[in-house]
């Protein structure tokens, strides 16, 4: 910007060749120290230890026995199938408060085909899937085409989809799901541990891999932090945000399959409880495995130390409603955390 | 005490690390005087104008009085209405989803605790005043929905009512390049508003590029260059040629261009008819090998056409023709644009050329990803020692892929971002200030960047207003007016003082045809 005189360019041209010339012979500059890195990444592996430490204090009898674990991590399987489909729009920069409702619709969608309607459950689980699809799809039309934010959206057909779940349903539970889902899910079990655990496992393993290690992952991410860059880098942004609310959609629904199989029935209402712990495992494991990132091993563990806290809390006979404490607080506290992770800088 | 002038400043200066932008400025503004102030960039008149606003503090020995009154220094930000100074900037600090009423009344509405506010009132007060001025505007209007021209006036009267409100002096009105972006017409209502503020009694310092709007608003014009008080004129006195001599001075010779020889071959790439928002038809050709260079005064429209050409932002109208095919430029998209091989450096580092959070590495890698993936795994090891081997080359420091693009200086940030975008052996390259901000030794490394992609065959478009740069780099440069091209500087013309004086000259020919 300056114009100024030849003389002044040239003593600062004669400056900047030193400086180079220093540079050069500097070190790199001091990289952050391992430990604190180490601390950073494992920082919630070591704090789940601690907690069933902790608890085992109380409860040594429950707490250590492996049972609880196969138990709990059965039951909880859909909580972090749900989790990974939210980590797609949230890597995009989207919010989706829809995926709730959609696992309600999935898992009611099942009950009435199969039961009411007589559908094969084969045939009733590959509907609510494309349900799923077409909720992200309805939800993709709003936020892009008519450009409104993705919370409002996504809190509105949420809304809306609990009105179809309830209207489908009459408002009653339905069961009698056919057991050959209910043994799939979770009366079958690999090392004492429910079908629906490995299915969550091998989902989590699809999504890490699809973020880490694909050029996809590296342009949703892109998408994410900065859609003009991704934009003019030749990313087609709005298929890549379409996609990615379809793709929340379509996992919602899997994590219904999954509920209404847990359960053999299917009831309009438990869903919609889920829509939070899902938020919390999310933003919670974005602080660690590869902090700043929402990334799927680091949700996975985070739904799992989430339950571990619940179950032992429960265990110790502390009231139901210390759920909504953990889960809450959860939320606020993980993304605090990677708040400072980012140095507090505002988030976008 | 009656007599002093409106606005005094004695021996100011303003140093930046090294550098002087401010070198002993004297001026002096009487009441009810227009005032222009006139300089090329880096002259200092905006530094001179942030120290009156209160951003920059003046090196000790500077005198600020209004109204014969020692200013405190650095100036009160908060209190410098009370002062008797108000400011209207080029982007005139307005909000757009407001009613004009409300952003007439912002000042009061947003310090005072009101409870009871009276919209029919302050409707009414509103309409008064713009009868006072003579103006059309409709108090209970949006001011998304008023033309630019409009915009620019209210932000005007707001300013002049905000001084008559906060001050007992009638008050100095800083006008800040107010005018660029309107046309003809609309420049003459706002000049009438001017005379009519200056009726009051009021002062107003102009800032401006242009030197035929100074001639005609201004009593007397004070002219800056690196920094130092060139000469104050009565602007009646003082013809458009001696303004453009003062302004880019005769003393910088010295930069001599690198007269470099235009390639003789066909052009490869050729523009026709392009239209876009303030610019256009602009009809222009590049041979493989050549750099062009686009440039003119600010709202000249140069800069649009970067983007426009990409896809970036929406062309109106035009055809791109490159490597024998023709592409429409209103259906342009950056995909397409990509997939012929043109690619686009912005000016915005961080917010559209690269994402400050995520590492140098996957900045770099992002165009190529396809190509770095091993069987079916995507390994940031890999990425990584591709950005490594590319940031060697470009000399950026320190080259450590992993580090966010944000830990980097801006030079080095720009060399990477350069590197991602040469290495997919590009046809045509589009540059947008590709050295702003960018430190000496990071320029040279850049410009040698740039001629190497030249002489491997690759067109070059840049758009630029350093016209230092433009010299030394460019075979060609194209001066733009009013969104047309008005000059063609080659070979010996081709030099920084012919650059600033076809630029600051252009303001004089509004409505010559493209040449």
């Amino acid at each position: 910007m300056t114009q100024s005189t030849a003389d002044y360019d040239r003593r600062i041209a004669d400056l900047e060749a030193r400086l180079r010339a220093f540079e050069g012979r500097l070190p790199p500059p001091a990289q952050r120290p391992r430990t604190a890195e180490m601390a950073e990444r494992f920082g919630l592996l070591v704090a789940w230890v601690l907690l069933i430490l902790v608890l085992g204090w109380f409860k040594p009898d429950q707490m250590f026995a492996w049972n609880s674990y196969a138990v709990m991590f059965g039951s909880t399987a859909m909580i972090v199938v749900l989790t990974l489909g939210l980590l797609i729009p949230l890597t995009t920069g989207d919010f989706d408060l829809s995926v709730a409702s959609t696992m309600a619709l999935a898992s009611m969608l099942i009950a009435v085909l199969n039961v009411r309607m007589g559908w094969s459950i084969e045939g009733a689980i590959v509907m609510a899937l494309l349900a799923g699809m077409a909720v992200g799809a309805v939800n993709a039309v709003f936020v892009l085409w008519f450009g409104i934010h993705s919370l409002i959206v996504t809190l509105g057909t949420g809304y809306f989809i609990n009105g179809i779940v309830l209207w489908i349903s009459g408002s009653n539970v339905i069961s009698g799901v056919s057991m050959d889902l209910v043994n799939v899910v979770i009366l079958t079990r690999f090392l004492g541990i429910p079908l629906a655990f490995w299915f969550a496992t091998a989902l989590t393993v699809v999504i890490w891999y699809a973020f880490q290690h694909t050029a996809l992952g590296r342009r949703l991410l892109f998408v994410g932090r900065g859609r003009e860059v991704a934009r003019l880098s030749g990313v087609n942004v709005a298929r890549v945000r379409a996609g990615s609310l379809i793709a929340s959609g379509a996992i919602a629904a899997l994590a219904g399959v999954l509920y209404t199989g847990m359960r053999g029935a299917a009831d309009p209402s438990s869903a919609l409880s889920f829509l939070l712990p899902a938020f919390a495992a999310a933003f919670l494991g974005s602080t660690t495995l590869y902090p700043g990132r929402f990334n799927a091993p680091g949700a996975f563990v985070a739904v799992f130390f989430l339950s571990t806290g619940i179950m032992g809390l429960n265990f110790l006979g502390v009231p139901s409603f210390v759920q909504n404490l953990f889960y809450g607080g959860g939320l606020v506290v993980a993304v605090s955390i990677s708040q400072l992770i980012r140095k507090r800088r505002p988030m976008d | 005490m009656t007599t002093a002038p409106a606005l005094q400043i004695s021996n100011l200066s303003k140093r930046f690390g090294g550098a002087l932008a401010l070198d002993g400025v004297a001026l002096s503004v009487a009441r009810g005087e227009v005032h222009g102030l006139l300089g090329s960039n880096g002259s200092g008149k905006s530094t001179l104008i942030k120290v009156l606003a209160g951003f920059h503090t003046p090196e000790p020995g500077a005198e600020v009085r209004l109204y014969g009154r020692l200013a405190p220094l650095p100036i009160p930000g908060p209190r410098v209405r009370a002062l008797g100074l108000a400011f209207v900037h080029q982007h005139l600090g307005l909000i757009p989803s407001l009613s004009v009423t409300e952003n007439l009344r912002l000042g009061t509405l947003a310090t005072a605790s009101r409870w009871r506010i009276d919209w029919q009132a302050e409707h009414d007060s509103a309409a008064a005043v713009f009868a006072r001025y003579d103006l059309a505007l409709d108090p209970r209007a949006e001011v998304a929905r008023l033309s630019p021209v409009q915009q620019a006036l209210l932000a005007i009267v707001r300013a002049v009512e905000d001084l008559r409100g906060a001050s007992r002096e009638p008050g100095v009105l800083v006008l800040d390049e107010p005018t660029p972006f309107l046309p003809r017409a609309g420049v003459e209502q706002l000049f009438r508003l001017v005379r009519a503020t200056v009726a009051e009694g009021a002062s107003v310092i102009f800032v401006s590029h242009d030197v035929d709007e100074v001639r005609e608003i201004t009593d007397r014009a004070t002219i800056l260059r690196d920094g130092k008080l060139i000469d104050t004129v009565v602007t009646t006195r003082t013809s458009h040629d001696a303004f453009v001599e003062r302004i880019i001075g005769r003393s910088m010779s010295a930069y001599g261009g690198a007269a470099k020889a235009r390639p003789a071959a066909a052009p490869a790439v050729q523009v026709e008819g392009l239209a876009g928002p303030g610019v256009g038809p602009v009809t222009l050709d590049i041979a493989p090998g050549e750099i062009l260079g686009l440039t003119g005064l600010i709202g000249a429209g140069y800069d649009a056409v970067p983007a426009l050409l990409y896809g970036a932002r929406r062309a109106r109208a035009g055809r791109l023709r490159i490597a024998g095919r023709a592409l429409p430029l209103s259906g342009m998209e950056p995909q397409a644009a990509l997939a012929r091989g043109i690619v686009y450096l912005p000016a915005d580092r961080l917010g559209a050329a690269g994402v400050g959070s995520l590492p140098v590495g996957d900045n770099v890698g992002l165009p190529v990803l396809g190509r770095l993936k091993r069987g079916l795994a995507l390994l940031s090891r890999d990425i990584n020692s591709h950005a490594a081997q590319l940031g060697a080359q470009a000399g950026v420091k320190p080259n450590l892929p992993a580090l966010p693009l944000s830990a980097l200086s801006g030079g080095n940030a720009q060399k990477a971002l350069l590197a991602k975008l040469l290495q997919i052996e590009p046809q045509l390259l589009l540059l947008d200030e590709p050295t702003q901000g960018v430190d000496v030794g990071a320029r040279q490394d850049i410009w040698d960047a740039l001629d190497r992609a030249a002489s491997g065959g690759a067109c070059v478009l840049i758009g630029s207003t350093d016209y230092e740069q433009l010299a030394q780099l460019c075979h060609r440069v194209l001066v733009f007016s009013r969104g047309q091209i008005l000059t063609e500087l080659t070979g010996a013309d081709l030099t920084k003082d012919r650059i600033a004086e076809a630029c600051f000259r252009s303001t004089s020919l509004p409505e010559r045809s493209p040449a």
